[in-house]
This record gives structure tokens, C-alpha cells and sequence, in this order.
């Protein structure tokens, strides 16, 4: 029998599927924001992302006030936003990674990027730019009806945050309407780099196990090799790293040749730990 | 309401997850209190015996005389702290209490609800920290130093554009990373359900008491109430007790330098729907959806949102928003300062700006009540520092 989530697109296996599918070890997921510090730099940064294992991409769409993320993230939309990044540019950046890898593209952004611009044409422009899935940070279930039902029509996933602080019977309303996989926050806060996968992180992962079959992934905090083993041990589908790849982005602005080495070499150190 | 913290198409709760068991948390607690005999009288003794009210509700003779027509000033200036802050900060600050809170945030912009706050922290014993754009913290230095002397931490705000709105920002990500033992004290009728409507119903208390003094010295309800707004709190609290009365209502915002300049905070005069801090309101933004910085010479309504139950008041027509620029703002605050001896702040001189600019409106006998929402000594050094430290030439 298939699962809800494996036939809204009429039964046609969506690339975030296909990453799980295939999967003999959970998948790196690696996140960078669109236009950080300029769209070629980000193209550039993104493919260095793809070429050193990343199982699925996730684009940030830099909002004026990201009230999710801490300050590593929040710099890079500044960046972004500096270097004139609009929508279209996102969606420009999507097209142009499109032609060279197939990997899922996820947006990570705000509710009010997609309500100004229309929920509908949002979601049409992203079909066509060939994004896989979006993640509305500061969109509860509560607040997904619009947004829900046109995922459905345009067949990209709609991925949902869980926190230490849902309730059971929160964490089933949201499976319910989730697709590609559910993004687990392994910390009580706001994105960033910390030293260590928290107990709690762990009791999350077992505690949403048990009400749904969606890949679950973790993510915020998540850095380092030992993170990753850590996450893959507990039975985590996927890890997210988010600040630490901008950090790196952050540190060799000046060079962006060191930059792109050291995006590739980290995604490839974080895969070898999986 | 359709939908429970909706106002029309307004309202909402677009916050992150990990924010969505506080927020229901919240909403219980202040469902029981707000039937809860207990509350309200613990509530009520503090607004008489703490923070001084009933506020006066003032007959102005010259600046009538001067205007022509019956001038009233709704007296919150003279609320403990110096604004009607307080309203909200003792209803807020007790439900922290009952719900087991052990620390108090709070966002502050002129500083009002931050000094608002920290009065409650100290009264209820509370430890408070309150977040503050950078920027704001110089202009209003005067609030920093009270907050400080109260007790409170005052962290200043870096990010962005260093005023209200990062402000924000940062207590939220305070409470998302300190929610289970922390209570988000937000100071206006902005933010995720149930904050719009909590706010509103401890401001409320403004708009009753005018209804009852208005009543017993003229025998009749005000033609017009006016209001300055920023998030929107003064003037939901005037506002709400009259929405359905054959009451004009105007709400006033930050003109700045001018709306046609782009330097101003007008945000339901000029601004789109869109969400931001958790709600879906107005909201000064650019053709992609990005928030846009904003100007006011008063640091309590320099921000780009504004309460979602204003949003829909706007569309429904019931209020009128409008807007004045700082020299009129200016002009207010000294001509009620010399013709009255109250000096307003920033904030409330809108009102009184409007009022001063649409005289030839009023009839010798209509009745006009300003909200003067608060005190203007904070505002001195500012405007002494615009004024190049002597006062006016007339």
C-alpha cells in the first residue's frame, strides 16, 4: 500500500522520495543561502555542496528579518540582500542549478517571501524553477491551509518543523500533511553552531518515530563529523547543516577558490562520518 | 471573528514551531483569568493603588479656545512611569505570575515599555530583561538609565536596523531558546495570537473610564477620539470601548519626513498586507516582500507593522488612519508644553498635531479627546538636541 505521501504526485517518485528511497545511509543535507555573498559565488558554493555528496540542497531565501535563524545565518541574508538578491534571482539561481545536477532543491524561508508574492505564483515559479520542497519557517500547521493545498497542486513537498516542544498530538496533525521528510530541531533556539547533539535531540527523534514513517531529519546546531555520527547512530533519516557551511562561506569571502575547496572537503568529511 | 485570533482576513499565529506550545499555553491561562473574580480584583487594586488610576480626564481651556472646539486629554501621561505602558505591563506580568514564569522579557522602541516592564519586574519580583535597538538606546538614554536603576538588564540591539523591530527580532529568539521558563511580555497589540487581543483588553481600561468621565461631565459621548499609532496599543485602548458608537475615531500615524520621502513609519496609511512578528497585519515592505526601514522622530512609533485589529478597522472604514510629519509633531509638543503646562511625548503630540492641523473640522461645540498616551520629559533632550538647545523663537 502506498503512503499518503508517496502518491500526490499521482504515484511519480519526487527526487526528495528517490534521496530516501535510495538511501544506504542517512542523507547530508546541506543548506547555504541563495545570493550569500552573490549569486555566481552562490552558484559556485552550491555546486561545491552537490560535488562533495550532498544529498539534498537546501536554499535559503533571505528574508530582512529572519527571526528563526541566529546570527551566522542572519548575516548571510543581510549578504545577500546587500548584494541585491531579489526573488526572481532566487528562482534564476534554482534554474541555473538545474541544468547542472539533479539534486533536490529545498527552500528554506519566510511566510511573508511567498504571501507577497502570491502563494499561488510563488509555488508555480518554484515548480518551474524545479524546486523539490519548501519550508516556511514561521508557518505553524495551524497557519498551513493556503499554502498546504497548493503544495499538493504543484506536487512539492511541503516540510514541516518539529520541536522539542510539539506535543504528540501535534506531531500527528503535522505528519499528516508533511512531505519528503519532517525537520526535526534538535535544540531549543534559534539556528547555529553548538558543541554537542543534545539528549533531547535524541528523545525527539524516538519520540516522532513512533507516529509517523516519513524520513525524519535533524537539524539546527549540527557541525561537526562527530554530530553526524551521533544523529546517523540514533536512526536519524538525514542531518541538516546549515550555519556551519555559511560559516565557511563567511570565512574566506576574500577568496572564494579557498572557499569552494573547503565547501567540498567539509561535505565530504561529514558524508565519510554517516 | 471568524477564526479565533482572526481579525477579517488579520491575525494569526506565523511563528516557529517550538513557539506554538507557549503560545497555546498562553492562550488557556489567559482564557482562565480573564473570568477569574480573583484576577481581576488583584488586578484592579494594583491599577488604583500602584499605578494612579483612574486617570483625569482633562478639560484643556486655552488650547480649546485656541483650537475651537471642546479639547479633552485623556491623562495616561500621568500613569505610573509615565505612560499607559503600565496597563498592559501589570495585566501581563500577573499572568506570568500564575502560569509559573520565572523571567520577564520585553521589546521597547522609546523605551515606555521597557521602563513599563521593569516596574512590573520589580513590584512583582521578576527578573526582566529587555531588548533595545541599539539606536534607541541613545535617543532614549534617559529610559535605559531608569530601566537599569530598576533592576532590569537592558541588552542592546545591533542587528538590522538597530530600532523596534529587531528589537523584536531578538526577544523572540530569546523565547525560542529560553520558552519553557520565560514569558514574552510584548508591549503592543502586535504579534501572535493571543497577544493582539490581551493587549487590547488590559488597555481597554483607557476607553471605558473616558466613556464613563466623558458621560458624567458633558452628558454625551465625544464627537471625535483621536490617537497617534505605532504597533497600535493607546488607541486600541480608546478605541475599543467606542468601535460601536457613532464615534469618529482617527488613528494617527508617524509621517516622519514626509511620506512622499520614504523616511516615515505610515504603515496602514501607506503599507501592503504581509506578515510579520507572528501576525498578519499591514506592513511597510518593498515589491519583493522585504520589510523596509522606517523614520519617526518618536522611537515608539518607528515601526513597520502595526496591530492586526487596526488592519481590519482600516478596511472596514470604521477608523480613519492619517498621518502627521515631525515639524508638526514638533509644533504640538511645545504648543500644548506653553498653552496647557502638559508636555506630551513625541508619540501622543501626533494626536494633538492632527487635531491642531483639521481645527476648521470642529464645530465650537464638538467634543474632541486626545489619548495623551504619555509623558514627554523623555522626549526633552531629543527635541532640545533638534532645536539646537534653546527653545522656539515666538
Amino acid at each position: 500500500m502506498l503512503l499518503k505521501w508517496q502518491r500526490y504526485r499521482g504515484g511519480i517518485m519526487g527526487r526528495i522520495e528517490g534521496v530516501f528511497a535510495r538511501r544506504k545511509k542517512p542523507a547530508f543535507i546541506g543548506f547555504t543561502v541563495a545570493g550569500d555573498p552573490d549569486k555566481d559565488t552562490c552558484m559556485r558554493a552550491a555546486m561545491a555542496l552537490v560535488e562533495g555528496g550532498t544529498d539534498i540542497l537546501e536554499l535559503g531565501v533571505p528574508f530582512s528579518d529572519p527571526v528563526s535563524d541566529g546570527p551566522t545565518i542572519q548575516n548571510a541574508d543581510e549578504r545577500s540582500l546587500a548584494a541585491g538578491t531579489t526573488v526572481d534571482t532566487v528562482f534564476e539561481i534554482v534554474r541555473q542549478l538545474r541544468k547542472k545536477t539533479n539534486v533536490p532543491i529545498v527552500f528554506l524561508t519566510y511566510y511573508n517571501m511567498v504571501y507577497h508574492r502570491g502563494i499561488d505564483r510563488f509555488y508555480q515559479e518554484a515548480c518551474e524553477a524545479g524546486v523539490d520542497g519548501i519550508l516556511i519557517a514561521d508557518m505553524p500547521f495551524e497557519e498551513s491551509d493556503d499554502v498546504y493545498e497548493t503544495s499538493l497542486r504543484y506536487g512539492i513537498d511541503l516540510i514541516f518543523l518539529i520541536t522539542q516542544t510539539t506535543s504528540n498530538e501535534r506531531i500527528k496533525k503535522i505528519a499528516a500533511r508533511a512531505h519528503g521528510y519532517l525537520y526535526l530541531v534538535a535544540v531549543l533556539g534559534v539556528t547555529g553552531v553548538r558543541d554537542t547533539v543534545s539528549s533531547g535531540a535524541i528523545n525527539l527523534l524516538q519520540r516522532v518515530r513512533k507516529h509517523t514513517a516519513i524520513p525524519l531529519a535533524l537539524g539546527f546546531g549540527i557541525s561537526t563529523p562527530d554530530h553526524a555520527k551521533v544523529c546517523a547512530g540514533a536512526g536519524a533519516d538525514g542531518v541538516i547543516v546549515g550555519s556551519a557551511i555559511v560559516d565557511i562561506i563567511e570565512k574566506d569571502l576574500g577568496n572564494p577558490d579557498n572557499m569552494i575547496g573547503n565547501l567540498k572537503a567539509y561535505v565530504e568529511q561529514m558524508k565519510k562520518a554517516l | 471573528m471568524k477564526k479565533k485570533g482572526r481579525y477579517g482576513k488579520y491575525g494569526g499565529q506565523y511563528v516557529s514551531e517550538t513557539l506554538m506550545s507557549a503560545l497555546i499555553e498562553l492562550e488557556t491561562a489567559y482564557e482562565a483569568v480573564s473570568g477569574d473574580p480573583a484576577f481581576i480584583r488583584d488586578l484592579a487594586s494594583l491599577q488604583s493603588e500602584y499605578a494612579g488610576r483612574e486617570t483625569p480626564l482633562t478639560f484643556c481651556p486655552n488650547a480649546s479656545q485656541e483650537l475651537g472646539c471642546r479639547i479633552y486629554l485623556k491623562r495616561e501621561d500621568l500613569v505610573h512611569g509615565g505612560s499607559h505602558k503600565l496597563n498592559n505591563t501589570l495585566g501581563q506580568a500577573l499572568l506570568a505570575k500564575r502560569m509559573g514564569k520565572k523571567r520577564l522579557i520585553a521589546e521597547t522602541g522609546a523605551g515606555q515599555h521597557g521602563v513599563a516592564t521593569a516596574i512590573v519586574g520589580a513590584a512583582l519580583g521578576m527578573p526582566v530583561e529587555v531588548y533595545m535597538g541599539e539606536v534607541d538606546t541613545k535617543r532614549q538614554a534617559l529610559n535605559v538609565f531608569r530601566m537599569e536603576l530598576m533592576g532590569a538588564k537592558v541588552i542592546p540591539v545591533t542587528s538590522g536596523t538597530r530600532t523596534l523591530k529587531d528589537a523584536i527580532n531578538e526577544a523572540l529568539r530569546d523565547w525560542v531558546a529560553n520558552v519553557r521558563e520565560t514569558y514574552y511580555l510584548i508591549g503592543s497589540v502586535v504579534g501572535p495570537h493571543p497577544y493582539p487581543q490581551m493587549v487590547r483588553d488590559f488597555q481597554s481600561v483607557i476607553g471605558k473610564e473616558t466613556r464613563r468621565q466623558m458621560m458624567k461631565k458633558e452628558g454625551r459621548l465625544p464627537n471625535t477620539i483621536v490617537a497617534c499609532v505605532g504597533g497600535g496599543s493607546n488607541a486600541m485602548g480608546i478605541f475599543y470601548p467606542f468601535v460601536k458608537d457613532d464615534v469618529e475615531l482617527i488613528g494617527v500615524e508617524a509621517g516622519g519626513e514626509g511620506i512622499e520621502t520614504g523616511k516615515h513609519s505610515a504603515t496602514l496609511c501607506i503599507g501592503e498586507a504581509g506578515v510579520l512578528h507572528g501576525t498578519l497585519s499591514y506592513l511597510l515592505q518593498d515589491a519583493d516582500g522585504q520589510v523596509i526601514p522606517t523614520h519617526s522622530i518618536s522611537a515608539g512609533l518607528d515601526y513597520p507593522g502595526v496591530g492586526p485589529e487596526h488592519a481590519m478597522l482600516k478596511d472596514s472604514g470604521r477608523v480613519t488612519y492619517t498621518a502627521v510629519d515631525d515639524p508638526d509633531v514638533l509644533d504640538a509638543f511645545r504648543f500644548l508644553s506653553r498653552k496647557e503646562g502638559i508636555i506630551p511625548a513625541l508619540e501622543s503630540a501626533h494626536a494633538v498635531a492632527w487635531v491642531m492641523k483639521n481645527a476648521d473640522r470642529f464645530d465650537r461645540d464638538d467634543i474632541v479627546v486626545i489619548n495623551l498616551s504619555g509623558r514627554g520629559d523623555k522626549d526633552v533632550a531629543e527635541v532640545a538636541a533638534i532645536q539646537g538647545g534653546h527653545n522656539g523663537k515666538d
